[in-house]
């Protein structure tokens, strides 16, 4: 079975921000909602400055499933962490337990007030009937159900974003290193994937059929 | 009176041994609508070829040398 996980090659990323459109036309995104974006870091420090490309990572142990209160977090069988939208009640909360920001609200009304949760879905949809209009309309395309990774990914113009089974990219990222001998960091692994604490949360059970 | 005073502190130090950990905790699990597989409409070990198949492909030396 797949565990579905994001890589970014800080070395190949050129901040085109290619994924950022990407996911933005696929998913039909709404102005204010940003489910992916590229961060700079070292921003003009010569040599160490690098972009990375930055989503839900679909963590391992996810903080946001942990804190969330009306528990409308699952995970799918191949480790994409999807959410209700029909049960959120956009508290926030995952928001701030998340490492990288995916959460985003949008603005639903007057006076700040925040709608329902939105993020990443790993182009997989989310407990809607897959490719139905209601999943499209609430979460974006289902690309997973149609064979197909993510767009932001899939339209990656050198690569650095790489999505897919963890085993099978981090053979990719593996064989690059090897070739260009630098660059074996990948910002956010070890925070989304690494060894997860004593006790964790298990996969919802009964979240897929 | 210092045997006293030490057995005093002794106890009141111990006392604190019997708070309880008050982090929630317990069995939680999704609330909402059960979601499908993404193969559910066709075959499994065709929809895992073809997602195999879309990963390799971002392996661009393979893709080259193929």
């Amino acid at each position: 079975m797949a565990r579905m996980k994001f890589l970014c090659d800080a070395e190949r990323c050129i901040e085109c921000n290619g994924c950022v459109t990407a996911c933005k036309n696929e998913n039909e995104v709404p102005w204010g909602v940003n489910r992916r974006r590229v961060v700079t870091i070292n921003d003009g420090v010569m040599g160490a400055e690098k972009s990375i490309s930055v989503a839900c990572m679909h963590c391992s142990d996810a903080p946001c499933m942990a804190v969330c209160p009306v528990d409308c977090f699952y995970r799918t069988d191949d480790g994409v962490v999807l959410h209700d939208k029909d049960l959120c009640i956009g508290c926030g909360y995952c928001f701030y337990a998340c490492p990288f920001g995916a959460p985003q609200f949008p603005q639903a009304g007057a006076f700040g007030q925040r709608g329902k949760m939105d993020k990443c879905t790993f182009c997989a949809g989310g407990p809607e009937n897959d490719q139905s209009a209601a999943e499209f309309k609430k979460y974006g395309r289902n690309r997973l159900s149609e064979g197909k990774l993510p767009a932001c990914a899939e339209m990656c113009s050198t690569k650095a974003l790489l999505g897919g089974d963890g085993d099978v990219i981090a053979d990719i990222y593996r064989d690059r290193v090897v070739r260009r001998g630098k660059g074996s960091e990948v910002w956010g692994w070890g925070t989304a994937y690494g060894q997860g604490r004593a006790g964790a949360q298990a996969p919802a059970k009964g979240a897929t059929r | 009176m210092m045997v006293r005073l030490l057995l005093f502190i002794a106890l009141t130090g111990l006392a604190a041994c019997g708070d309880r950990e008050q982090i929630a905790e317990g069995p939680r699990s999704y609330q909402g609508k059960p979601d499908s597989a993404p193969w559910n409409e066709g075959d499994r070990a065709t929809w895992e070829a073809a997602i195999k198949a879309r990963q390799l492909a971002q392996h661009e030396y393979k893709r080259i040398e193929q």
